[in-house]
């Protein structure tokens, strides 16, 4: 057995000079009537190549995004990943380091997370950010969470343009706090009322941009009513490349920003893992959740970091904690800090810009074919557009046709018939020429 | 010092935001199409956000030297207790990055990721053989995360019988994110001895505090003493008499696996960290996942999504078979399905038996540790001991040495130091868990290491453990500094 390096000699020596008859009987606290007395009905041990033989077909029965025109979005992005990325996380004092407990010798990954709070905090805008969260939709349930401790208040109000993942986390989440959830109905065509819902009872009102739908919003208007009303605006952004070329939400008045950075630090991966961002205003900083690395100096007076602030932290506080966050998504925030450094303001700006006009090309084009129409007048890279048929069923033609067509919304909202016809289309810079080309002449044909 | 505080492979390396040239990048793009109208709604960003511009060999430097100033398994033995510091095998890094597992989109049709739903459910199976619980929710993504799925699932149980209990119990050896958790979901802690029978909870005590207010009791079992519960099916019955559930908490069930299933102890819930047992990577603090396996009488109550068998195969489902009464979501998307095909590698590579030889090695192992170090320095509890061996700092009783200077002048000597100061029911705690894939070599060379301070540390020489470590990238850090003017970012100076 390859990972086990201890040989039967060994074993035996050891038993040895612990003075215990055999490994059995180290095992002799746990009553009898709790032990196994026959090995579990389980596949014995296996070599490299048949376990690779056994994943390597289960990875061939599905249909890779890489060898489809892929319209995917909903929260999740297909950017191109530059190689020097993943070469640099499996360097193994980056894998296979634990949290930096023992500063001295983990200045690397501490280094490199006070990186990445300061690129966090850089395009949302924020003050600060912390170390990293598990996701988008638990780092928005954080965010809510910590607007009810901050202002003391118990409601908790949840844009309709909020991703449904994100809504439904916040509220499971919440909800076990005391709060109130109020989450507004979906909504594509952007027409919620946010701002005569709040009131002094509000802790904080979550919003997202680029909405669910697509829809960008100014939140300024928004922000000066909470902060008048002592509530904080909680924004939430699913597609962090569209803060390269939007208006960061801390300069429309954020008080927590919350986002997932999955898609610039991928693969995909089926959805996980991926690393949530959290951003907030100094003054919070001593009730927010995670982790978080502060400069110091050592002992010769040279520049280093610690982890800092603990006393906010289940280690320490425990009951009192702030959260119960242990393990964040420390990887996952290198590859998104390698991947931000790689790109810098010129290219982090510049593919922003590439998404955004990929995608008013696309809608221009798809707004010609009969019976489609673009909902939302404003987007970054992702718009949701009505067909005269379920999207469900378009997509699953356009998929027996080789190519992923978008997301149906009906796949979040079952209960919302009147959002059956409703598709998100996400447009990157993965997408070519053809690619778009494919989309409009099969949807042209599905729909004829 | 060298004139640039470089020395040799050790290399001073400034911050991204230093290197700054504007307009520089690691990437190429094309140019973007002639100007289109945009569809910004005047909502475009003014100004700089501040982004470095660094170049491909820059930035490969950058992190290449940042890396060699981490330890990391690979580097060399870890024993932190409690955290299962084993191998990464590299054979699940291959098998994640298989484009059919990591270039798949979440939201693809149920019939392009019948491969992965697989995975899923192949890892499903293994977790409830495991464990001989009945169902398993996989979407929670850390040991804490499914602290939480399991306290909600008994919160929601709770409350479908109409029975509004609001105490959890959690013994005062437990892991910090347990009464955390218990806090988080709304309930009231109260903190149960664990000294009872050596570093054991007693279950008269529990008994004691057993109430018709309790919601749930929270166990670590083997418990961080690196002790066995031996009461554990007592405290089992016990728990469920009082109307109670009993919660698990699996980060050590690295000890277990193969020779117990928790289902035989009568618990209702328990998470298992992929990324201790099943050997995925820690990644300098995650990311991990944490699957919480359920009985019975919690199943119904198990979170969002369904993975289901169907006539045209697997698929999510968001509403459960009939009488399924989920407490909600915990995360976005379907669970940390990356860390899914690890673990699912790695319980592929080692098969029953293999799993069943690492927990014995990792017993053995520790109880090496605890043979060859008993005369030098004081364990807490007589052996045997499971995983991990716990020492207290008698044995550093006016020297004028504590455990901490301890642990930093191990990291002079090349050794990653164990937990220090946990669990909080010894003074001066040592928690070493060597993991089963230390060799013999590896053990001896620790052992004599830690011989050798210990023999310094009686011997007088206080002082230059205070000094220490002296090797490292950087010697101590001034912590207390960093906490009362915090310095979370760069910022542009002048």
């Amino acid at each position: 057995m390859r990972y086990l390096p201890l040989t039967a000699d060994d074993r035996a020596a050891m038993l040895d000079a612990i003075g215990a008859p055999s490994v059995e009987a180290l095992f002799a606290d746990i009553p009898a009537a709790a032990r196994l007395t026959a090995p579990l009905d389980l596949p014995p041990h296996q070599g490299e190549m048949a376990v690779e033989r056994h994943l390597t077909a289960l990875a061939m029965k599905n249909l890779s995004a890489g060898c489809a025109p892929c319209f995917l979005g909903a929260g999740a992005y297909r950017h191109h990943l530059p190689a020097a990325v993943d070469h640099l996380i499996q360097r193994g004092e980056f894998l296979t380091s634990y949290t930096p407990y023992q500063p001295e010798i983990s200045q690397g990954t501490l280094q490199s997370l006070f990186e990445f709070q300061t690129q966090v905090a850089l395009i949302t805008g924020m003050e600060v950010a912390n170390a990293s969260m598990y996701d988008g939709a638990t780092a928005c349930a954080e965010a809510a969470a910590m607007a009810c401790r901050v202002t003391r208040r118990r409601r908790v109000l949840l844009s309709g343009g909020l991703h449904p993942h994100y809504r439904a986390v916040t509220a499971t989440w919440v909800r076990h706090t005391g709060a109130e959830v109020e989450a507004l109905a979906p909504d594509p065509i952007n027409i919620e009322d946010l701002i005569g819902r709040v009131d002094d009872e509000t802790a904080c009102v979550v919003v997202q941009t680029p909405g669910f739908f697509g829809h960008l919003g100014d939140w300024s208007a928004l922000a000066g009513v909470c902060h008048a009303a002592g509530a904080l605006l909680v924004v939430a952004v699913t597609e962090p490349l569209s803060l390269g070329l939007l208006t960061a939400p801390g300069a429309m008045g954020a008080d927590i920003v919350v986002g997932e950075g999955l898609s610039l630090a991928g693969p995909l991966s089926f959805g996980g893992p991926g690393v949530g961002l959290f951003a907030t205003r100094d003054r919070f900083v001593r009730q927010m959740p995670g982790r978080l690395v502060g400069q110091t100096v050592d002992a010769d007076g040279r520049r280093g970091w610690v982890l800092t602030l603990a006393t906010r932290e289940q280690h320490i506080r425990r009951e009192k904690a702030t959260s119960n966050i242990c393990t964040n998504a420390g990887l996952v925030a290198l590859a998104f800090s390698i991947h931000m450094a790689l790109l810098g303001e010129a290219g982090f700006t510049r593919l922003a810009e590439l998404n955004h006009t990929a995608a008013v090309a696309l809608a221009a084009r798809l707004a010609q074919i009969r019976g489609v129409r673009v909902v939302p007048s404003t987007w970054f890279n992702e718009f949701a557009v009505t067909l005269p048929r379920p999207a469900a069923e378009v997509v699953d033609a356009l998929a027996a046709r080789g190519i992923l067509g978008g997301v149906p919304v009906s796949r979040f909202y079952p209960e919302y018939p009147e959002l059956e016809p409703v598709l998100l289309i996400a447009v990157t810079e993965t997408v070519s020429a053809d690619d778009m080309d494919s989309l409009v002449r099969a949807l042209t044909e599905v729909l004829a | 010092m060298t004139t640039t505080g470089n020395r040799a492979l050790m290399l001073e390396e400034p911050l991204l935001f230093e290197q700054d040239a504007p307009g520089r990048s690691g990437v190429d793009l094309p140019e973007p199409e002639d100007p289109v109208a945009d569809r910004l709604g005047g909502l475009r960003r003014k100004g700089r956000i501040g982004l470095p511009g660094l170049s491909e060999p820059q930035v490969v430097r950058h992190y290449t030297r940042l890396s060699q100033k981490n330890y990391g398994i690979d580097s060399g033995i870890y024993p932190l207790g409690s955290c299962t510091m084993k191998h990464n095998p590299r054979l699940n890094e291959k098998m994640a990055r298989l484009p059919g597992f990591a270039d798949i989109h979440p939201f693809q049709p149920a019939a392009t990721v019948q491969g992965a739903l697989a995975v899923m459910d192949e890892l499903a199976n293994w977790l409830k053989a495991l464990t001989g619980m009945p169902a398993v929710a996989l979407s929670p993504a850390a040991g804490a995360h499914g602290e939480l799925c399991g306290l909600m699932a008994i919160r929601a149980a709770l409350e479908h019988r109409g029975d509004a209990r609001r105490t959890v119990l959690v013994p005062e050896s437990a892991h910090g994110t347990n009464p955390a958790t218990a806090a988080l979901c709304g309930y009231a802690v109260q903190s149960i001895p664990a000294n009872g029978d050596g570093g054991r909870v007693s279950v008269a005590a529990l008994r004691e505090r057993l109430g018709g207010d309790v919601a749930a009791v929270m166990l670590t079992n083997p418990n961080t003493c690196g002790l066995f519960e031996s009461d554990i099916v007592e405290i089992a019955q016990a728990v469920h008499e009082a109307g109670a559930f009993f919660y698990l908490d699996g980060a050590n069930f690295n000890a277990l696996v193969g020779r117990v299933r928790v289902a035989d102890l009568g618990v209702d819930a328990m998470h298992i960290n992929l990324h201790k047992t099943f050997s995925t990577p820690h990644g300098g603090g995650g990311p991990g996942a944490g699957p919480v396996v359920f009985s019975d009488t919690l199943a119904p109550f198990a979170p969002l999504p369904f993975l289901v068998h169907g006539p045209e195969g697997l698929r999510l489902a968001e509403t459960g078979p009939a009488g399924a009464m989920p407490f909600g979501r915990l995360k976005g998307f379907h669970g940390q399905f990356g860390v899914f095909v690890r673990a699912l590698a790695y319980m592929l590579s080692m098969g029953g038996d293999g799993l069943l030889q690492a927990s014995s090695d990792a017993v053995l192992n520790a109880n090496y540790l605890l043979a060859r170090l008993k005369d030098d320095l004081t364990p807490a509890f007589p052996g045997p001991c499971m995983h991990e061996v716990l020492f207290d700092d008698r044995f550093l009783k006016d020297t004028g040495v504590t455990t901490l200077d301890l642990a930093k002048a191990m990291i002079d000597e090349g050794l990653h130091p164990m937990t220090m100061y946990f669990p909080l029911v010894v003074h001066g705690a040592l928690l070493m868990e060597p993991t089963e894939t230390e060799s013999l070599a590896s053990l001896d060379q620790f052992v004599a290491t830690v011989k050798a301070l210990a023999a310094r540390a009686r011997a007088g020489e206080a002082a230059s453990f205070h000094e220490s470590p002296t090797l490292s990238p950087r010697r101590r850090l001034d912590e207390t500094a960093a906490a009362r003017t915090p310095v979370l970012r760069w910022r542009e100076t002048g």
